[in-house]
């Protein structure tokens, strides 16, 4: 019996996002689930039920009758105490949560005997990106806060000159190089303004700059990565500097987006009044951190305020204001999430508490509160977390080993038996080799190491060529051929010596190398004139 | 010219040999390296032909052969394909092999070799002999069977013969046999014969060798025989107590250590357990399908167009290159398809790993063949740390070198293995005949990534079609 997966429609005011869309419907029923949509779930996504219906989804008529039909319900928005109470008893839930600040909703879950996986909470590692639905819906923040922007803003974004004059480009300054962050200064550079960006984690600066914005460092050496991609509380000589370097921007720029935000803390407030005041007339500001207090002092969460003529854009939903683009891609996750809990795609969740991404999404299981989860084992490295918390994040700068510089040392071990078997190769040689053949194996050694320090400098493009003019470096073996074919010391030795054998031998070996000699610097020749810039 | 003067010329040669090696740390100076190497030559030519040791007689028979040599190899290198290249490296291997056997022999029938030297001296002598003729038929033979394996005349599978290891001892005891027996023969008449069966055994050998080692292997093989090829050059000069013949012999056989070294490297394997043979010395159990790590995910395959569609709308394109692409002979298109985007404004570069291909370097050869530009040719180490960034990765004919299962399953059998990190790229699109696995044999979970296409058919084919859709 496959479980059923209920999508209700949204209650809270101004939510036009749905948790699933027909696309995703249909890789559910191939997972093995079956699942049912409220009536008008989608309306304001412009998805329409017949769209649903199409993808094999069948339409409830009324929210009662879906919650409690619903093995598992899908929501976006975290429920009310009211929807609670219609979830049917030892339902799972998948959705926003938000535990940390809503306990008593975590209660009311757990009294329900509930299974409740937190979007919100999934854990912020690799393998759970496709499932990591604060990283997408960020994005969308960052691009619809840039058009929010755009849209108070009385001026073009790019700069233009017109036969009615010239235009200069705005100036838009980012705060917080997260995924918002860098989603606004993509889609802000994208219109053609000038980007700054700043960032606490000084890692973030070639993301800033590969998306086209200026990196704008505060004057102050301190690292502010903290855990999982986020940033962390500065200290007292930072804020300082910072909050001067806001300053000088906010004087210079036109539009100011804040995506500031510590886990579990307020909003830092880094726009001060004085600094909306001594901006331009018209300008704007985007708090993207509104919800949590907002990283500007007059912020109003949810509104559009005029304060000393700078419009100052609070609203808390941009996700939902791209309600067609969040939807598609929380399905996404969704459908990733639930991939992870169906690996049998047999229909049938199966909450596996020692899986660590599954583990750190479950904040309640069959009624007991597993949340707080307890700290991954693997924290994401510094250079790991930025690549979660950005599109775009180079990875560690590996170091470039082994071509040019010989490989790694080698253990002490190994060290020491080479050169113990060196010892006795050597003491071989000196105690029974005659003095001639000591002059030879002198050079030869010598001649070992300047080849290998000469090769290590060879560049790797160049392998090829390397070896066949080695190859014909190597047909120097000629001179044994020509040594070999009319020694003038023959007559003194008489008839004793297969005249006739040993000059057709060298022949032949005289012949084969110049085959390889002519061939060998010919075709490297002809290889090399072709590497060209 | 006196043997002093022959002498110094030999130090000159050797100092251009070394130049030589050493101006290919750079493409810029490459082609004066590659001129050092011919002028080092000619020098060490001319001044033995004027030598002491080569009598006027000699003379004509020396220009005779040269001359035919000479221009076979010039008609060889002038018509070369630059994808038989590893054929044609293999095969002159093969040349410098059989010149050392020769020359061997003829050292050990020539009593003016030996003239003057006390007993010890003499037994240095034989013993040098038999050396420089081993290592020459083990290249040979080696370089033959690698010759046959490169250009298709001899599959690429490993034949692995029951009790190898065995094998390869006991040729190895009797060879040391032969030796004992052939320092102990009285007369010449009397070392031919042992002479003669170690020259068989080695031959045998060489291709024992060779025939165990698969095809994406070869990399390690050429390198190694590239080295052997020099170790056999100065083996032949400590027989004939030249010091030109030992230190180019030294430079070349450690320029091909070093390779083979960093090909092993590249593939994370050891350098014995390749040539033992084999994938895994020998405990390469297949893997079985429905296997726990078995990837997850759905294979997505587009179309020509589709994929010229992706490329138009990326920014930063990597392009990493296999053997497919050199079996192919796709370079000249990935070539007119790199210019196209290039006009467009669009990155587009190139990541090599080390592997990629049949012997070091093989990639590079190509694409310069195709006159893409060295600058935005990058190896593994340098792009890597790109593809975070990169839109589009294009993977042309590549398998194990892109397999992420490298860094992420540690029981996977490639395990370790540097590989080119595409998968990090915001979209990658594989191009292979079908779904076959690399020569490792593992499934590659790139082919299920959710960002992930397949783009199935001849590469040649299916790039024409490519940059049609794109100038379309």
């Amino acid at each position: 019996m496959p479980q059923l997966i209920g999508i209700p429609t949204e209650i809270f005011a101004g939510e036009k996002r749905v948790a699933t869309v027909p696309d995703a419907v249909g890789k559910l029923i191939k997972l093995g689930f079956a699942v049912a949509v409220q009536s008008g779930a989608g309306n304001a996504a412009s998805i329409s039920d017949d769209a649903y219906r199409a993808a094999g989804a069948t339409i409830v008529a009324d929210a009662p009758a879906l919650w409690s039909g619903a093995d598992i319900i899908f929501k976006v928005r975290a429920p009310t105490l009211d929807e609670v109470q219609l979830l049917r008893e030892g339902g799972t839930l998948v959705s926003f949560i938000w535990p940390a600040q809503n306990p008593e909703l975590l209660q009311a879950l757990a009294a329900r005997k509930a299974t409740v996986l937190a979007m919100d909470s999934v854990p912020r590692i690799s393998r759970a990106q496709k499932c990591d639905a604060l990283s997408s819906m960020a994005n969308i923040g960052g691009y619809r806060a840039v058009i929010e922007a755009a849209h108070e803003f009385g001026r073009f974004f790019t700069g233009q000159i017109t036969a009615a004059g010239k235009v200069p480009p705005a100036k838009v300054f980012v705060i917080g190089a997260g995924v918002a962050g860098l989603a606004a200064i993509g889609a802000a550079s994208g219109l053609g303004a000038i980007v700054r960006a700043n960032d606490t984690r000084a890692e973030v600066a070639d993301q800033i700059r590969s998306l086209g914005g200026e990196f704008v460092p505060v004057d102050y050496v301190e690292e502010g990565s903290g855990g999982g991609g986020y940033a962390k509380v500065m200290s007292e000589g930072f804020q300082k500097a910072q909050r001067e370097t806001f300053a000088k921007q906010a004087r210079e720029v036109d539009i100011i987006i804040t995506t500031a935000l510590i886990p579990g803390r307020p909003a830092p407030k880094l726009i001060t009044a004085e600094m909306v005041q001594s901006m331009k007339p018209g300008s704007v500001i985007v708090d993207m951190a509104a919800e949590q207090g907002g990283n500007c002092e007059l912020t109003e969460p949810g509104k559009v305020v005029v304060r000393h003529g700078v419009i100052i854009i609070g609203y808390s939903d941009l996700p939902s204001r791209l309600p067609t683009q969040s939807s598609t891609l929380y399905a996404t996750n969704l459908f990733r999430l639930s991939e992870e809990l169906c690996k049998a795609k047999d229909g049938q969740f199966n909450v596996n508490m020692d899986d660590e991404v599954i583990r750190g999404t479950t904040v309640v299981r069959e009624g007991t509160i597993t949340w707080p989860p307890p700290t991954p084992k693997l924290s994401a490295a510094p250079a790991g977390a930025a690549a979660k918390a950005a599109v775009v994040a180079p990875a560690p700068a590996k170091k470039g080993h082994g071509h040019g510089g010989g490989g790694e040392p080698m253990s002490a071990g190994a060290t020491t038996l080479l050169f113990g078997a060196a010892a006795v190769l050597f003491a071989a040689v000196g105690l029974y080799a005659p003095a001639a053949f000591l002059g030879h194996f002198t050079v030869f050694v010598l001649a070992c190491f300047v080849g290998y320090m000469v090769v290590w400098n060879v560049t790797p493009s160049l392998h090829t060529p390397l070896m066949s003019v080695t190859n014909a470096i190597s047909s120097i073996i000629i001179i044994g051929a020509l040594v070999q074919i009319a020694p003038p010391a023959v007559a003194a030795l008489g008839a004793t010596r297969p005249d006739v054998v040993i000059r057709w031998l060298a022949v032949v070996g005289i012949a084969l190398t110049a085959v390889n000699m002519f061939g060998g610097f010919a075709v490297t020749r002809r290889m090399l004139s072709m590497f060209r810039k | 010219m006196s043997g002093s003067l022959t002498s110094v010329a030999y130090i000159g040669a050797t100092i251009l040999f070394i130049l030589s090696l050493g101006g290919l740390s750079n493409p810029e100076t490459s082609r004066r390296g590659n001129l050092y190497g011919m002028i080092g030559m000619a020098i060490a030519v001319i001044a033995t032909i004027l030598g002491p040791r080569v009598g006027a007689g000699g003379i004509a028979w020396i220009a005779g052969s040269l001359a035919v040599g000479g221009a076979i190899g010039i008609y060889l290198a002038r018509t070369v394909q630059m994808t038989q290249m590893p054929e044609l490296v293999a095969f002159m291997h093969s040349l410098v092999g059989l010149v050392a056997v020769v020359v061997g022999y003829a050292s050990y029938i020539d009593p003016t070799a030996a003239a003057g030297m006390s007993p010890a001296e003499e037994n240095i002598h034989h013993v040098e002999v038999y050396l420089g003729v081993l290592i020459g038929a083990v290249t040979l033979s080696g370089s033959v069977i690698a010759f046959g394996k490169l250009s298709g005349r001899i599959g690429g599978k490993p034949l692995l013969l029951p009790a190898r290891h065995w094998l390869n001892l006991t040729l190895l005891l009797v060879v040391i046999l032969m030796g004992y027996l052939f320092l102990a023969a009285p007369t010449i008449d009397g070392g031919m014969m042992p002479l003669a069966v170690m020259t068989a055994l080695a031959l045998l050998f060489g291709v024992h060798m060779v025939m165990a080692i698969g095809g994406a292997d070869m990399p390690v093989v050429v390198s190694m025989l590239n080295s052997y090829s020099g170790w056999a050059a100065a083996a032949t000069g400590f027989m004939l107590s030249n010091d030109l013949l030992i230190v180019t012999g030294a430079l070349v056989g450690s320029s091909g250590a070093i390779l083979s070294y960093i090909m092993c490297r590249a593939m994370n394997r050891n350098f014995f357990s390749v040539i033992a043979g084999g994938f895994g010395g020998g405990d390469a159990a297949p893997k079985k399908p429905g296997d726990a790590s078995q990837p997850a995910g759905e294979v997505v395959a587009v179309s020509a167009q589709e994929t010229a569609e992706l490329m138009k709308e990326a920014a930063s394109i990597v392009i990493v290159p296999g053997y497919g692409m050199a079996v192919a002979q796709a370079q000249h298109t990935v070539y007119e398809i790199t210019k196209y985007l290039r006009e467009k404004g669009k990155t587009v570069r190139f990541a090599i790993h080390p592997v990629a291909g049949r012997m070091p370097g093989h990639m590079n050869v190509l694409l310069a063949e195709a006159k893409v530009p060295y600058d935005i040719v990058l190896e593994m180490d340098e792009i890597n740390a790109d593809f975070p960034e990169t839109a589009l990765t294009m993977v042309i004919g590549a398998n194990d070198i892109v397999n992420p299962s490298a860094q992420d399953d540690p029981s996977s059998p490639i395990a370790g293995m540097p590989v080119l990190e595409v998968w990090k790229s915001g979209t990658t699109i594989v191009m292979k005949r079908s779904m076959a696995s690399g020569y490792a044999g593992v499934d590659n979970p790139l082919f299920y990534k959710e960002n992930n296409r397949m783009l199935f058919g001849d590469a040649k084919k299916m790039l024409d079609e490519v940059l049609v859709a794109l100038k379309a």
